[in-house]
């Protein structure tokens, strides 16, 4: 063993709150099973704010000095042992990941009780068992500095995320987790491959021993596309996205929140630190616009789907699928064409923006959803008239989630649209500039579609069928008004500072700037979405119905075209030979930038 | 042309004939069968890379536990085999064409090693006299990379958890749905009574000689559960309830005792799962036979399933 | 040509066998143990990299042996979700397709959303 002097080196100071976020979600998850019973609610309302204490602290630790938190565990350094680290993205991801599954917590104490008549129930034990695993998990993959520490992560993530798609044992849930779960073991063996490759090349799973060793030749490129593109598998990127929609909007309302908010995160974490840390010189140009390419067609796919859709919770998850997209432009925009190799700026802190305001808009989002179905015993979007008078909390929960995720400042997601948008224009890639203005219209157009139908007057009174809990309200809220407050967090802490000024977010030029996408999607939302019965009754509505009669054809002809293209991309067979393709996509790609 | 390699290659060509025949044989049932015999040649395969202890665990685990789980899937979905729809030629051509690309970019690296292949056993044999074990591969797994076995061991524990939230409602707490099979005078009744004895002692054994020779707690674990399993399955013992209190607990000693010790590293060693020197192998020792109840119990109840009745 | 570059060849076979079958064959059953076949293979290209680093007197590089150890037993409990998963469908349903036929655009919900 190492002496105390020599010990000191294989930690800095504070680095054990990386362990202890690490151990006692694990510690928490074994004593709830073997206390059982009504302690397994009382072992998570201990255990989830604990966390939240030591993300905290984690904060509190990392605010002055700016250097990374580092634990070998064990004392054992790294390549022969596992190595802990904390730098600014991690510690930003486990504060989010945190806030989202301590809201989460919250809002589910309410649906999630063991009742006072039964020593024990199942969806309770179940459930505070598995936010516990996911939390641990979450926490594992924020940190854990080696390649197959990483890969334990992601099956724990995995499975602590299945059953809770089909915590209410209905078929066609059970079908969405089996789905989800086959896809997603797939994905974590091709990433396992591409590990073993590595080591047999380089002799370390470290992350930054790697980075300092890997080097451009075919065993790389061939590592770097398998572990990629399994990472997109479970991270549910178009067109291999066939198991999200019925398994995000088939969880109970609680589970859709984490499983869209944070699951699929990890994965996409996983990815930056592969692509921006490991190997940053490894994709080159032709790869990273693939991979972008990629992510627009998911923002395409996933907005007009959610346009389309019928029920409240597929939407919500088809927009999770174009918000995904999103988190994707950056491996594009973070290239920097004069040393072939990705940069660690601006483009990379907009990502990661983006990802957290989605984070805590989506969770909102979900908890909005699952309010306004219980307590109108249905989720159809046209039939969520008189939902904002009866439920005006949880309406304005919704609205302020979706008005953050739409781009409007101070949110994060208005952040991260200008530095996305400042890095295409410093690289010239204003093709990317395009798409993700468009990726704003679109992303209008379903909010504004929801919120329409929700301020509309209805026909008859509107019934509730239960009570809505304020406390879950409140969650609900808490989340939407972080989300639309990111930007004022002081995130230059952790994220690279981009070249030139960070854009504010408080002037006359901002505001202006993201009305006009607003206005386009409420056209696009006019043109495309579902309006049930109810122009025909407003004063101007078969008016302007009327006029607008081609337009809305042909735009609901193309949306019929990609619902009947999903379709096929949804079926396992074609969802499988895109997986492969991509492989080989991936491998020719980065071969060929040499 | 050494006999070894000569050995290697009929071992791979029927390693490869056997999984040709799992992709393609009709029935669910055949296709399970060769996959026991697939694990049974992967073990010799392990053996004849050096490996003994992966060759202990995929013999008893990868194809022993794994086996005896898909049989008895493969058994209950035996109505299901009749309403099959094939995939079409055209796509299954291209999976195939796709599937040689991927497989000849692997077998392309596969033939082009480092001309010095890297690697961590000097360095691994070096530190192994610090942690008292003579057994390198569990100085990695309990010492070197000890963080990685605490989370496999909370995956199983929650492979568990999943499993069992797969309970209807209504029997939620109660006895697993494992099918039970003996007749009074049959074989099956005869093989459970004679081999338990010795099985555990085996599992007991090779839990304990994995400290400084191949062996382990996964691999000893496993025997036990194939052991309570085949106690539990020729109805010589009642399946017990999932709500049963010393059941859970059984399930959750190992890890917590791994974790206690863990934990304890930060006061004696100065690090989380460190172990002080002297107290290295007894400590190891302490972990692993915890680990080795919790594993045993923690395999037969996932091959037992959700709980289909209740108490 | 040695012991373990034969091996490696197998396993990269035994990779691309196994992803055919996870594709191809629409049995969520036969799936499953398509992606044994798969982890089988993976695994025995990790165990060919640690034979080739044999080296310090043992028969090969330890890590890769630990960790493959640590894999199998995550496949397993990999395999165990994914069967109990698959018996409850068909439990559920008599059917066990992975097709979906868009029972989630029907609006017929009990419990909790």
């Amino acid at each position: 063993m190492t002496s105390a002097a020599a010990l000191s080196q294989t930690a800095t100071a504070g680095g054990y709150l990386l362990v202890l976020s690490i151990a006692l979600p694990a510690l928490g998850i074994l004593l709830a099973l073997a206390l059982g019973g009504r302690h397994v609610e009382r072992v998570a309302g201990v255990f989830l704010p604990a966390g939240l204490a030591i993300a905290a602290a984690i904060v509190a630790e990392t605010w002055r000095g700016g250097t990374p938190l580092f634990y070998a565990v064990g004392g054992w350094m790294p390549p022969l042992g596992i190595a802990l680290r904390a730098d600014g993205l991690s510690v930003v991801m486990m504060t989010i990941s945190a806030l989202v599954i301590c809201a989460v917590g919250v809002f589910a104490r309410a649906d999630f009780f063991t009742p006072s008549r039964s020593v024990e129930a199942r969806a309770p034990f179940v459930f505070w068992i598995l936010l516990l695993a996911i939390y641990g998990a979450l926490n594992i993959v924020f940190v854990a500095g080696d390649l197959f520490t990483l890969y334990v992560a992601l099956e724990l993530v995995s499975f602590a995320a299945v059953p809770l798609v089909c915590l209410d044992g209905r078929p066609e849930t059970l079908q969405a987790a089996l789905r989800y779960l086959l896809f997603a073991l797939v994905g974590s063996v091709l990433y396992l491959v591409g590990a073993v490759l590595l080591y047999g090349a380089y002799g370390t799973l470290d992350l930054v021993l790697l980075s300092q060793q890997v080097h451009a030749e075919r065993v790389t490129f061939v590592a770097a596309a398998l572990m990629t593109v399994g990472l997109l598998a479970k991270t549910a990127l178009f067109p291999l996205h066939l198991w999200l929609p019925p398994a995000h909007a088939g969880a109970p309302a609680a589970g859709s929140a984490v499983l869209s908010a944070l699951v699929v995160k990890a994965s996409f974490f996983i990815i930056v630190r592969l692509w921006f840390g490991v190997m940053p010189g490894i994709p080159g140009f032709a790869a990273a616009q693939l991979l972008a390419a990629l992510g627009a067609g998911a923002i395409v796919f996933g907005s007009i789907l959610a346009l389309r859709q019928e029920r409240l919770k597929l939407l919500i998850a088809y927009s999770t699928l174009a918000q995904i997209g999103y988190l994707f432009l950056m491996f594009a925009l973070a290239f920097n064409a004069g040393t072939a190799r990705l940069d660690s700026g601006g483009a990379l802190t907009g990502g990661m923006l983006q990802a957290m305001s989605h984070a805590t808009a989506k969770a909102a989002m979900f908890m909005s959803a699952g309010l306004i179905y219980a307590a109108l015993g249905h989720d159809r979007v046209t039939g969520l008239a008189g939902i904002g008078r009866a439920l005006p909390l949880t309406i304005v929960a919704f609205a302020l989630s979706g008005v953050a995720l739409m781009g409007v400042p101070p949110s994060g997601a208005y952040l991260a649209k200008e530095l996305l948008l400042q890095a295409a224009a410093g690289t010239g890639q204003w093709w990317w500039g395009v798409v993700i203005q468009m990726g704003g219209v679109l992303t209008s157009s379903y909010v504004l579609l929801v919120l329409c139908h929700a301020l509309m007057s209805p026909d008859a009174p509107v019934t509730l069928h239960a009570r809505v809990p304020r406390i879950q309200e409140a969650a609900a809220l808490a989340l939407a008004v972080c989300s639309l407050l990111l930007a004022l967090f002081p995130w230059e802490r952790y994220l690279p500072v981009p070249r030139g000024t960070p854009p504010t977010p408080f002037d006359l030029d901002a505001l202006l700037k993201t009305i006009w996408p607003i206005l386009a999607g409420g056209v696009l939302a006019i043109l495309m979405g579902r309006w049930g019965d109810r122009p025909a009754t407003m004063s101007f509505g078969s008016a302007v119905a009327a006029v607008i009669a081609p337009a809305r054809c042909a735009a609901l002809a193309f949306g019929g075209l990609i619902e009947r293209l999903d379709g096929v991309l949804r079926q396992w067979t074609a969802a499988g030979l895109s997986l492969l393709a991509l492989v080989v996509i991936f491998a020719a790609a980065m071969l060929a930038g040499r | 042309m050494t006999g070894a390699i000569l050995f290697a290659i009929a071992i791979a060509a029927l390693l490869l004939a056997v999984a040709v025949w799992v992709v393609v044989a009709r029935t669910a049932f055949t296709a399970t069968v060769g996959f026991i015999v697939y694990g049974l040649l992967l073990a010799l395969v392990w053996v004849a890379l050096s490996a003994v202890d992966v060759a202990l665990t995929e013999a008893a685990i990868g194809s022993g536990v794994t086996g005896m789980l898909l049989l008895g899937a493969a058994a209950q979905l035996r109505a299901t085999e009749a309403n099959v729809e094939s995939t079409s030629l055209p796509l299954k051509l291209s999976a195939g064409i796709l599937c040689v690309l991927v497989s000849g970019g692997l077998a392309a690296v596969m033939l082009d090693p480092p001309a010095v292949a890297p690697t961590l056993a000097p360095e691994a044999t070096a530190k192994l006299s610090a942690t008292g074990l003579g057994n390198p591969v569990a100085g990695v797994l309990f010492a070197y990379r000890a963080l990685d076995t605490l989370l496999e061991k909370v995956v199983v524990v929650l492979a568990l958890i999943g499993v069992w939230s797969l309970t209807p409602d209504r029997a939620w707490g109660g006895v697993p749905g494992l099918r039970l099979y003996a007749r009074p005078s049959g074989t099956l009744t005869l093989l459970a009574q004679v081999l338990p004895p010795v099985g555990i002692m085996l599992g007991i054994y090779m839990f304990w000689t994995g400290a400084d020779n191949p062996g382990g707690a996964f691999q000893g674990g496993a025997l036990l559960a194939a052991m309570w399993l085949l106690v539990m399955v020729a109805r010589l013992q009642p399946v017990p309830p999932t709500s049963l209190g010393r059941l859970r607990l059984l399930v959750t000693i190992g890890p917590f005792i791994f974790l206690t010790i863990g934990f304890a590293g930060f006061a004696l060693a100065g690090s989380f799962l460190a172990y002080p020197i002297d107290y290295a192998k007894p400590l190891i020792v302490v972990a692993e036979t915890g680990l080795t109840l919790s594993i045993g119990v923690t395999l037969a109840l996932l091959v037992a399933g959700p709980a289909e009745r209740s108490a | 040509m040695d012991v373990a570059t034969i091996f490696g060849l197998c396993g990269s076979a035994l990779v691309g066998l196994g992803l055919y079958g996870l594709i191809t064959n629409p049995q969520p059953l036969r799936k499953i143990l398509s992606f044994n076949l798969l982890g089988g293979g993976v695994f025995m290209l990790f165990g060919v990299v640690a034979r080739r680093g044999a080296a310090a007197g043992l028969g090969g590089d330890p890590v890769p042996q630990a960790l493959v150890i640590t894999g199998i037993v995550v496949a397993f409990s990999a395999t165990a979700i994914a069967v109990a998963l698959l018996l409850r469908l068909y439990k559920e349903t008599g059917n066990i397709s992975l097709s979906p036929n868009d029972p989630e655009k029907a609006d017929t919900h009990q419990g909790k959303p």
